[in-house]
């Protein structure tokens, strides 16, 4: 109840705030500048679906923005220096970054050391490693790249649809469908609430680990690719800094980062609301790009004060009826950390 | 009687002289030092100089991070601090100038001890939200460009010389010689190692918690705005963008090989700044060897690792059954 909650909030501040945008700048609300927002934030709105797995299982994951730069830097080489066929190359690239991930889920597991050392660890590396391999910006000039650029279902109004915010919606479905209603996703709630208690359960935690890492660097990868088909080009120095608007993103969507709760529809309304705050700036025009971050860290601020307050509630609600019958427990209490909704 | 050499700390000690040792292999002039203009020159006295910044940085995160939290807005800080020196250099005199960039930083911690300490905040999430808006903040107070200054007070705080030192070295030692006095001078140390180690127990037996918290926060944010005054008379100028950028990171990786556990408790503030001290003696030493800088963040990386590795819990039992050992031969 408290998550549907969040995800109503987070829900409302994006309504609302696109309705004071379209208040002032009518055009705003047109197909054409919704499609853009899609398009511009695909490849966020795919690495924030697998930060929000990290996240619910009470873990984090610093290392996708570099992810999304090796894979962009590999994906380039492969197709223009290599030869590699672009679907050969995408296949390699995927098979790499999960095993990047499974690296990361075991040295957590096995060494029991924070995922945000680990991560951090992992930042580095493939920062690293997409500087070794080139500095320069590469061109992509497959077929496929601008075959897949110039596909795009119109919308009425002139908006168009374009393949990878398609992509982005196709992966977000598939995610929310996985975390909410197969034993996987269960379990992911159940490693966020309690280690301990997930181990005594019989659910094998170690492998569930390595498994959350691994899907979170696959969609860093597939973001990756999104992002090489969004800008035509591989660079070692592109998605800096990512990881953090990701973390954010999934932070005003409602998941709490003690682990345990949040959802992927909350995730995609946090990355439009990010979004919207950037079509804003771009149609003001008088307002630098920095206001951007300036209200993103005031959205986030907003939103965990806000969790902290519901929290608190919840606690007082769930503290009252201690001495009472379980009937009398209100429904607004804490639920089960495991409950999705 | 036998010399005793101190088990804590050996491990940074040697790590520091073998990187020392294998940027002198790779520069045979590494330790030369010359005196020019009443400044000491050299690349030791490089690599103190350049790891000015994140020393200071690891100051205050290593008492963060000690009692359990971290502070991940210090980067953005210096880029607030910086920006606020050096808008007002040309105007004001040093005492001001600085004093208002101290304000400035100890209002940013004062932040992030309210969010931490008062609020219950998750630390990470907490210092997330100052580090994501303070570099916008921090182009608000430059209005987006590069701010120069000539001052030359302000530059002398960057590429001055105290005694043949540069200032910077001689402020980051100024600056660990007070906090070494202040916290280990007084039981305050402990009392935040204990914060660290378990707060419910620590408060129960009467620790302020919250206010040790609260104070640790704020320390940090004074060395961080500490750190941006000297990373903007450095470059004579203020790079809301860029001053700092990472080195958040890199000021946790430095507590991290100083030995502290991110899970609080146990600290060393000397350690810290030898970790500083080895991360920058690791860039200057691929800079001099004439590999490609890019190659930086993966030897980073590997050090991370090696030291993380060396830290486990798990390979604690190790650990003990070697010591176990030790203690057994004669």
């Amino acid at each position: 109840m408290k998550a549907s909650t969040s995800v109503a909030i987070t829900a409302f501040v994006l309504v609302a705030g696109f309705a004071l945008c379209a208040l002032q700048f009518p055009n705003i609300a047109s197909t054409r500048v919704v499609a853009n927002l899609l398009t511009d934030n695909a490849f966020l709105g795919i690495v924030a679906a697998g930060m929000t797995f990290v996240i619910i299982s009470g873990g984090i994951d610093l290392s996708v923005g570099s992810v999304i730069g090796f894979t962009t830097v590999f994906t380039a080489l492969a197709i223009e220096r290599w030869g590699i066929p672009p679907f050969a190359a995408f296949a390699m690239v995927l098979v790499l970054c999960a095993l990047f991930g499974a690296a990361m889920g075991t040295v957590i597991h096995v060494f029991e050391l924070p995922p945000f050392i680990v991560t951090l660890a992992g930042m580095f590396l493939a920062r690293g490693v997409s500087f070794l391999l080139s500095t320069e910006s590469i061109p992509i000039t497959a077929p496929i790249y601008s075959a897949v650029s110039d596909f795009a279902i119109r919308l009425p109004g002139g908006g168009r649809l374009t393949a990878i915010a398609i992509a982005m919606l196709v992966i977000l479905v598939v995610c929310a469908l996985l975390l909410h209603l197969t034993r996987f996703g269960a379990n992911v709630y159940a490693l966020g609430g309690s280690r301990a208690a997930t181990a005594l359960m019989g659910i094998p935690v170690g492998p569930m680990t390595v498994r959350i890492y691994m899907l979170s660097s696959v969609l860093a990868g597939l973001a990756g690719i999104v992002f090489s088909f969004y800008t035509a080009a591989g660079y070692s120095l592109s998605a800096v800094g990512v990881e953090l608007d990701t973390i954010a993103a999934v932070v005003i969507g409602g998941t709490l980062l003690t682990g345990g709760q949040g959802s992927v529809i909350g995730t995609f309304l946090g990355v439009l609301i990010q979004g919207m705050i950037q079509t804003y700036i771009n149609f003001d025009g008088t307002l630098s790009s920095w206001w951007t971050k300036i209200a993103t860290g005031v959205l986030l601020f907003v939103f965990i004060a806000l969790q902290q307050g519901l929290m608190a509630l919840a606690r007082r609600s769930s503290l009252k009826p201690a001495g009472a019958k379980p009937v009398d427990v209100k429904p607004v209490e804490a639920t089960p950390a495991g409950a999705p909704t | 009687m036998t010399l005793r050499i101190p088990r804590r700390g050996m491990a940074q000690v040697l790590a520091l002289i073998i990187i020392l040792m294998i940027d002198r292999l790779v520069s045979p002039q590494f330790f030369n030092l010359h005196l020019q203009d009443g400044r000491l020159f050299g690349s030791v006295i490089d690599v103190l100089n350049r790891g000015t910044p994140v020393a200071l940085l690891s100051l205050g995160m290593v008492l963060v991070i000690a009692t359990g939290g971290i502070d991940l807005s210090v980067g953005a800080v210096m880029a607030i601090a910086g920006a606020t020196a050096a808008s007002l250099a040309d105007t004001h005199s040093l005492p001001v100038v600085i004093a208002s960039a101290l304000a400035v930083g100890l209002a940013c911690g004062l932040w992030n001890g309210i969010l931490v300490a008062v609020l219950r905040i998750q630390p990470i999430v907490a210092t997330l939200i100052l580090m994501v808006a303070g570099r916008g903040i921090a182009q608000l107070i430059t209005e987006g460009r590069i701010v120069t200054f000539t001052s030359p007070d302000l530059v002398w705080m960057g590429n001055g010389a105290v005694l043949g030192l540069p200032t910077p070295v001689v402020i980051a030692l100024g600056m660990l010689l007070l906090t070494a006095a202040v916290v280990r001078g007084t039981a305050l140390g402990l009392l935040i190692e204990a914060t660290g180690g378990n707060a419910r127990a620590s408060e129960l037996s009467g620790v302020g918690t919250r206010a040790m918290i609260l104070s640790v926060y704020i320390w940090c944010g004074l060395c961080a705005s500490l750190a941006g005054v000297i990373a903007a008379a450095d470059i004579m100028g203020a790079d809301a963008n860029n001053a700092g950028l990472w080195l958040e990171l890199d000021a946790i990786l430095a507590v991290v090989i100083g030995g502290t556990s991110l899970f609080g408790g146990r600290f060393s503030l000397v350690l810290a700044v030898a970790g500083a001290l080895i991360i920058q003696a690791m860039n200057t030493g691929i800079l001099l060897s004439g590999y490609p800088p890019e190659l930086n963040l993966l030897v980073k990386a590997v050090v991370v690792l090696a030291v993380l590795l060396a830290q486990s819990p798990r390979l604690g039992d190790l650990s003990r059954f070697t010591a176990r050992w030790r203690r057994t031969k004669p």
